[in-house]
Formats: structure tokens, sequence, C-alpha cells
């Protein structure tokens, strides 16, 4: 279970020796339960990224804690093997010069050392993202955004992690690719058990995926609520997100 | 009605296999109307756009006549072209950080391309810069100015390029996946301030996006592409009702489980 306790964080604004802060995060808890998908929904600039570096402990909070199974997210080792990261922009999370497989296999290797037998978990992992074993021998640069997407995703499912952290991993995919990995991850759900933390502003996209949702705010946690009540959200805000949806 | 943009035979290939990625393209878009580029990706739309704009990487050939008002910007030379980008034709990418220079902060790169076009004076610039700012619902247009790209979101760069756009008053939009980056409500808005640039300019747009929910509420018209080749080109109505290809088919459907699910929660 990941325990967040009224985490705060703010960034210096302004150049490297200004002293003025602005406040990105104002004091957010929740928890998420092992195997839940929990949707995190916010406009851009409302803290949702800063709130996904902090769960998987790139960052630290500056005050407040956030707790994997008891232990604080930035020991490296409460981390290992437990949560993983799918970001949006798949080009900058991927090193350009190691190849699909190396790519894959990496938090494999981190784990296990170089030489962990890893014979057919590669061609499954990329099947089971929907590509062909062919690509394991191509660059970043040759692959399209949904391919590259799917690489890191295929990256996350690598180690069997208990929750996946996807910050707006589809928001820069294609329509049809869209509905296609959300089914992926569906399917992966099922399969390994996993959970998400799934960081977006599609409200839809939540919607088809989560089991329940955040909205926040301006750093604040606006409202949380099951998926399957989401018509009766209370907060003016939440309503007006909901009625943006261009459909 | 007349044409804005016609496109003919426009071949792309890659100068060092010779593979050819998009075979023989031809299309035309109308003066005021707004053409959707749809496909998945991979599939040469925006190598397409880059083409009309020139922008491809050495790498990539092209060939093919691209007619811009009664003017070839196939044969133009390079320094005539650079003329034409951001006074006639404008491009808005899909990934804002990467469009703006990260050692300099945002105004200085707005009013720099701004110089390059106009003879403003810098308060006249940065006023029109300002206002543009506040019209694309970013509230502090001065502290945007003074911001570093990477100080800003993706969601509020991409914005800071449509103000742009909406200062440059070009002939031509070039919009690659704009909404893309962007939350629910300011992907509503941005699509709102494309309808109201297109009102007030009268500009000819070419609107890439895989958001076919965008699409049918901003274009007249769309093209469908799948492996460099157009499948499918017609109204947008037509398209989204009664779709010829299989593949546009797909593409329609695939979307709209998103919308019956959405519906099914909402209770509708």
């Amino acid at each position: 279970m990941l325990h967040v306790h009224r985490v705060q964080k703010s960034y210096r604004k302004g150049g490297m020796l200004s002293r003025e802060k602005k406040q990105v995060l104002h004091g957010i808890s929740f928890d998420w339960m092992p195997g839940e998908c929990l949707g995190v929904i916010g406009e851009s600039g409302s803290g949702k990224s800063t709130l996904a570096r902090l769960l998987l402990g790139i960052e630290k909070p500056d005050g407040g804690t956030v707790r994997f199974d008891g232990r604080n997210v930035a020991d490296r080792k409460a981390r290992l093997g437990k949560i993983s990261a799918v970001f949006q922009d798949y080009t900058s999370s991927m090193n350009p010069f190691y190849t699909v497989e190396k790519i894959v296999l990496e938090p494999l290797t981190t784990r296990y050392g170089r030489h962990f037998n890893h014979h057919g978990k590669i061609d499954s992992l990329l099947f089971q993202v929907g590509l062909d074993p062919a690509y394991r021998v191509k660059y970043p640069h040759e692959l399209s955004g949904g391919e590259a997407q799917r690489v890191c995703i295929a990256r996350a499912v690598a180690a069997e992690p208990q929750c996946i952290v996807l910050d707006e991993a589809i928001s820069s995919l294609d329509g049809s690719v869209q509905v296609q990995v959300l089914d992926l991850l569906k399917d992966l759900r099922k399969l390994y058990g996993m959970g998400y933390i799934f960081i977006t502003h599609d409200i839809e996209a939540a919607a088809y995926l989560c089991d329940r949702v955040m909205f926040i705010r301006e750093g604040r946690l606006e409202e949380m609520i099951g998926v399957n009540r989401l018509k009766e959200v209370q907060s003016p805000y939440a309503q007006h997100m909901l009625k943006m949806v261009i459909r | 009605m007349v044409n804005m943009l016609e496109i003919r035979k426009l071949t792309i290939r890659e100068r060092s296999t010779g593979k050819v990625i998009i075979p023989d393209s031809s299309f035309d878009v109308k003066k005021g109307s707004c053409l959707a580029i749809v496909g998945e990706s991979g599939s040469g739309k925006s190598l397409t756009c880059r083409a009309i704009m020139r922008l491809n990487k050495p790498g990539i050939e092209q060939a093919g006549d691209i007619w811009l008002g009664g003017e070839n910007l196939a044969k133009l030379p390079e320094q005539e072209m650079r003329r034409r980008r951001g006074r006639r034709l404008c491009m808005i990418m899909q990934h804002g950080m990467r469009a703006f220079d990260p050692s300099r902060a945002v105004g200085v790169h707005l009013i720099e391309t701004l110089a390059e076009h106009f003879d403003w004076s810098k308060s006249e610039m940065t006023g029109r810069m300002k206002r543009a700012l506040e019209s694309v619902r970013l509230n502090a247009p001065m502290d945007v100015m003074n911001a570093y790209p990477h100080q800003l979101s993706g969601g509020m760069l991409q914005r800071v390029m449509i103000a742009l756009t909406l200062v440059l008053e070009p002939d031509v939009v070039i919009a690659d996946e704009p909404t893309t980056a962007l939350d629910t409500v300011s992907q509503y808005e941005v699509v709102e301030q494309f309808i109201r640039l297109r009102e007030r300019l009268g500009s000819t747009m070419i609107f890439i996006s895989h958001d076919l929910g965008v699409v049918r509420k901003i274009a007249d018209e769309v093209l469908v592409m799948k492996d460099g080749r157009i499948v499918e080109h017609g109204t947008t109505g037509a398209v989204f009702t009664k779709a010829q290809h299989d593949y546009t088919r797909s593409l329609v459907t695939a979307k709209l489980s998103l919308h019956q699910h959405f519906r099914q929660v909402m209770g509708e």
C-alpha cells in the first residue's frame, strides 16, 4: 500500500539565487491500495506531474511523507521492483544509444545482474505489449510514438512491480492507439495483478481504466470519488471538468 | 472555392536507403477551410506537413509541387522559404517544450520571432503578445514571458505557441497535434481558440490530430492516412457517418468505445 501523507512541494521561482518560491503541492493526502487503479485528474500546472515525481521518489517532498509498504520511497530499496513508471515523453525516457532489448531488460539487469537468464522473457514482454520480436534490435529513434510508449510499458512491466505510475502515459498517442494501450493496461493488470496510479487530464480515459479518481487543482485535492459514482461529484471544479469533455 | 494549398504528387523518401515513405500524395486545402489529417502514429501525417513547411531533416528527400496561392514552395530557394515560414505558413508543433530555445526566456524568443517579420516597436510587440497570451487563458502574461521553457508546463507552452500564431496572423496554420499535450479544460478552450482564429483571420488550417472528438468539432474536411497513403478524403460528416475504408471505420469505433463507456458512467 502506498500512503501519501500531507505532502508539500515548492520550487524556486525565477533564478538560482531567488528566494521567492512557488508552492506546487499543498498538503495532499491519500492512500493507494494494492491492485487498485487510481486516477489522478488535473489541468496542466495543477501539480500532478510533481506528485508523480514525489510518488516515485525522484524528488523529495518539502513536508509530509510518501511511504510504500511502510517504507519511505526516497529509499531506492523500498522502490526496487515494486514501483515503476511510464512517462509522457517517451523519447526522453529512453537511452538513445540502447536497443529496445536493452531498454526493456534494464530494470532486470539492475536487479538481477548482467548474467540474468532472460531468454524468452523479452519476446513475451514485447508480445504482451503488441510488438513483434523484430523490434528487439531497433533504436528509439526508429520507433513511432505508440511503439516507443509500448516499449516503455514493457520496461515498466518487466520487473513485475506492484504499482506503475503512469504520468500522462497515453496523452501523446493517437486515438485508436490510446484505446489499444488502455486495453493493454487492463489486460496486464489482470495478468499480473498489479495496480496503477494513472495521472492524466483525460477524464474519459481515466473513467475507462480506473476504479477511483481524484481531482487535483492548484496543488490541492479537490475531490476523490469512485468511478461508478462519477456523476455524483460534489465540487464545482470536478463538475466543470466533466462538462468540458469534448464529445 | 479557391484552393489555398495544392499538394501535387508529393513523394517523400529516405535519402540513405531510397525507401519511399510517402508515395505520390496529392490533395488540396480550400481557402479558409480546415482540413484535418488523421491516422496512426507513423502514418506520415507529420512528414507531409513538414514537407509543406520544408522542415524535414536533411536525411529525408521530397519531390513534387506545393502551391501556396499561386506560388510553388517546392521551387523556392531556402532563404525565400524562410521568409514564408512564420509570416505566411505557421506551424504549431506537438511538443511545446522542444519548440522553444531552452536557454532563453520565452518572451525573448517570441519577440525575436516577431522582429523577424514585422517592423513593430518593442513595446508594441510586447503589448500585442500580452493580449494574445491573455486570450489563450494565460492570466499572468508577463510572468509567462519572463519564464524559461522548463518553468512552464507543456500545456502552457502550447498556448504560448497559439498566442504567437494569433499575433503572426499567417495565411495557413499547420497545427501538428496541438491539443495532444493539453488537459481537458485547456483542450476545450484551445479548440475554441482555433475556431475563433479561423473566424477572425479567415486563415486556412491543416489540423493534424488523432483525437477524433476534436477533429469533428473543428474540421470541415478529413483526410485519413495509413502507411503514407491517403485512404480516405471527404467532408467531416461523411467520414464520421459513412466511412468507405475499413481503416477509417476502425479509427472511429476505437474512440467511440471510450465515449460510450464514459456516457455509461455518467448515466447518459
